[in-house]
């Protein structure tokens, strides 16, 4: 395998017994050491099933994994000792204080009593938790919470870093922090891979992206890339008369770079210039005696990017919608 | 950036049996701390934890005292030896409850992905859970005394009743700890315990003679381990033959570790 990947994932699978669920089937992506890779997808897409698998706590059916040249299933004990876990399923001790529970991770990553005590501090003052280290968790908010718990990823200075979800849910001021820390840490040359349901955190982080729907990598670019497919802004047109939809359509249609899609009234597509094209928009439709009653450009969601790549929306359960989350304007899509 | 690849060869490095022992210790011991700083951090846990068996010795002794007869000696002698192995093993119930709850909370999933050995997560805790059985049998004793509890061997028969209620109290953590691990549902959890809890303690020689109760309930009572360790123990503090009562509540409690511990350590490193 070649030896400057940091992550290197080939064909995975796993199908979960309960439910007869195929969690994965055939996931392939790599990335090299010192990036961000971007696991996009929406809720039971399997992202973390392949961050657990990632991490040594699931085995997977087929195809293989490694981690810096270490694979997750031969090497797991050496796995563990490459990579640190944060996001929404790795929880800290809520009974323990914030010191303790740093602390206590790394003696249990086996580093010495006065290292451990040293990086805990070193930590505790990098996020800010000092003055709130010998609390006890039960008195922190959700974002110093998820604050001690990426410190606690960061205890042994692991070179790659798995980061499930980490801003899902996170006011909007800690989720900015987040985003600054992660590239601080890939500054210095770690390696994070890191899984969303948000196109806007992927596109400012990640140097590369992989869209994972239904357990498989569907698309994989660089989010410039995978944008520019798109177009950069979409544009939805609301028309007042439903009958006049096809119409409408095929008169954008120049304006965008794939075909319009209609739904009754609605006309949505992407344009590469949104302020022209929208006024474009109106001046043509009205020109032609059509009806406007509502036009709004919006930055492409992860929604688009699924219909775009697959001619579906995103169909599993319901997101949960982070605060600083893309706000999707077409009613019933990500409610 | 092949720096981390060059490291690749220096991880993947196989510890060796001493080096997996001495991490197991440790690593049983942080966890082991784990709880007890978490316990010292909530006094009120502690408060309410010693409570409880306190209030067992007044109620067992002035309640049904009187009513209980048929007893060589004084009764609150034959009741402590009783009462003490009640008491840990309605204690373990926080092994179960504890794994269940770290397993829905998902600190579980980081230990998982953390270089610890992995039979430390089940191990520390029920290390954790002999030092608070420890706590809460030695206030009891205390009591037991103030009321008319009397050792009738010696110092050191009493204390090596201590050490077989203690290792039976670790023994069932393992079985405990492996009900919530398999639950997964701290509710359900410590709902599962009272079924297994209530027959084994009230159906055995705790607190009354097993020759009182009807014939086909004495068949149980009389062979199962929670009458054995409480036959051993009231032999070690109480006096009569010891080594056979004593011999058999050793063979049970190992007996339990070795069929739950591993079957609780394999279950935590399930991987599917």
């Amino acid at each position: 395998m070649p030896a400057d990947l940091a992550i290197d994932v080939h064909d995975l699978t796993k199908v979960f017994a309960k439910g007869n669920v195929r969690a994965l089937d055939g996931l392939s992506f790599s990335t090299p050491a010192g990036t961000v890779l971007g696991v996009l997808g929406p809720n039971g897409a399997g992202k973390t099933t392949a961050v657990r698998i990632l991490s040594t706590v699931l085995v997977p059916d087929g195809g293989r994994a490694s981690i810096l040249g270490l694979d997750v299933v031969r090497d797991a004990a050496a796995v563990r000792r490459t990579i640190g876990l944060a996001g929404q399923y790795a929880a800290v001790d809520e009974n323990l204080s914030g010191r303790q529970n740093l602390t206590m991770i790394g003696r249990l990553s086996h580093m010495g009593r006065t290292a451990s005590r040293r990086r805990t501090e070193e930590l505790l003052e990098q996020f800010g938790l000092t003055h709130a280290a010998n609390r006890s968790l039960k008195t922190y908010s959700g974002g110093m919470r998820r604050r001690l718990d990426l410190a606690a990823a960061l205890v042994a200075e692991p070179p790659v870093l798995f980061f499930d979800e980490p801003t899902t849910g996170l006011d909007p001021q800690t989720r900015q922090d987040m985003w600054a820390w992660t590239e601080r840490l890939v500054r210095e040359g770690t390696t994070v891979l890191l899984t969303t349901q948000y196109l806007e955190e992927a596109d400012r982080l990640a140097d590369q992206v992989v869209v994972v729907d239904h357990g498989r990598a569907i698309a994989e670019g660089t989010p410039a890339s995978l944008k520019a497919d798109l177009g950069t802004t979409v544009l939805l047109v609301t028309l007042e008369h439903e009958e006049d939809g096809q119409r409408a359509a095929a008169l954008l249609a120049p304006l965008g770079s794939h075909p319009p899609s209609v739904d009754g009234s609605r006309i949505e597509m992407n344009v590469e210039n949104g302020a022209k094209a929208g006024s474009e928009a109106i001046r043509t439709l009205d020109g032609q005696g059509i009806g406007v009653i509502g036009l709004v450009l919006r930055e492409p969601s992860l929604d688009d990017v699924f219909l775009q790549l697959t001619g579906h929306r995103p169909e599993d359960e319901p997101a949960p919608a982070g605060p600083g989350a893309p706000q999707p304007t077409r009613a019933g899509v990500a409610q | 950036m092949s720096v981390g690849v060059l490291d690749a060869a220096a991880r993947r490095h196989d510890p060796t049996t001493l080096e997996r022992a001495r991490w197991l210790v440790r690593d049983s011991l942080t966890i082991a701390w784990r709880f007890l700083a978490a316990m010292v951090r909530s006094p009120e846990s502690i408060a309410f934890s010693a409570v409880q068996p306190m209030l067992l010795v007044l109620m067992f002794r002035y309640v049904f005292g009187g009513a209980i007869s048929g007893i060589h000696g004084s009764y609150v002698n034959y009741l402590m030896p009783g009462i003490f192995v009640q008491t840990v093993a309605f204690g373990s119930v926080v092994s179960a409850v504890g794994m269940a709850e770290d397993l829905q909370k998902g600190i579980i999933e980081r230990f998982r992905a953390l270089p610890m050995a992995r039979a430390a997560v089940v191990g520390g805790r029920s290390l954790s859970d002999i030092t608070r059985n420890g706590f809460s049998v030695l206030l009891m004793a205390a009591l037991g005394f103030a009321v008319g509890f009397r050792v009738q061997t010696s110092a050191l028969g009493f204390l090596a009743g201590l050490g077989l209620l203690l290792l039976f109290s670790w023994a069932i953590g393992w079985g405990f700890a492996l009900l919530g691990l398999t639950v997964g549902d701290p509710e359900i959890a410590q709902l599962a315990t009272f079924p297994v809890l209530l027959p084994f303690t009230f159906a055995s020689s705790a607190f009354v003679p097993v020759s009182r109760m009807p014939g086909w309930l004495q068949a149980f009572a009389k062979n199962q381990p929670v009458s054995e360790v409480v036959n051993g123990c009231r032999a070690l503090m109480s006096g009569g033959p010891t080594a056979r009562p004593v011999l058999i509540a050793l063979a049970w409690s190992l007996g339990l570790v070795a069929v739950f511990a591993p079957l609780a350590v394999r279950r935590y490193v399930r991987t599917d």
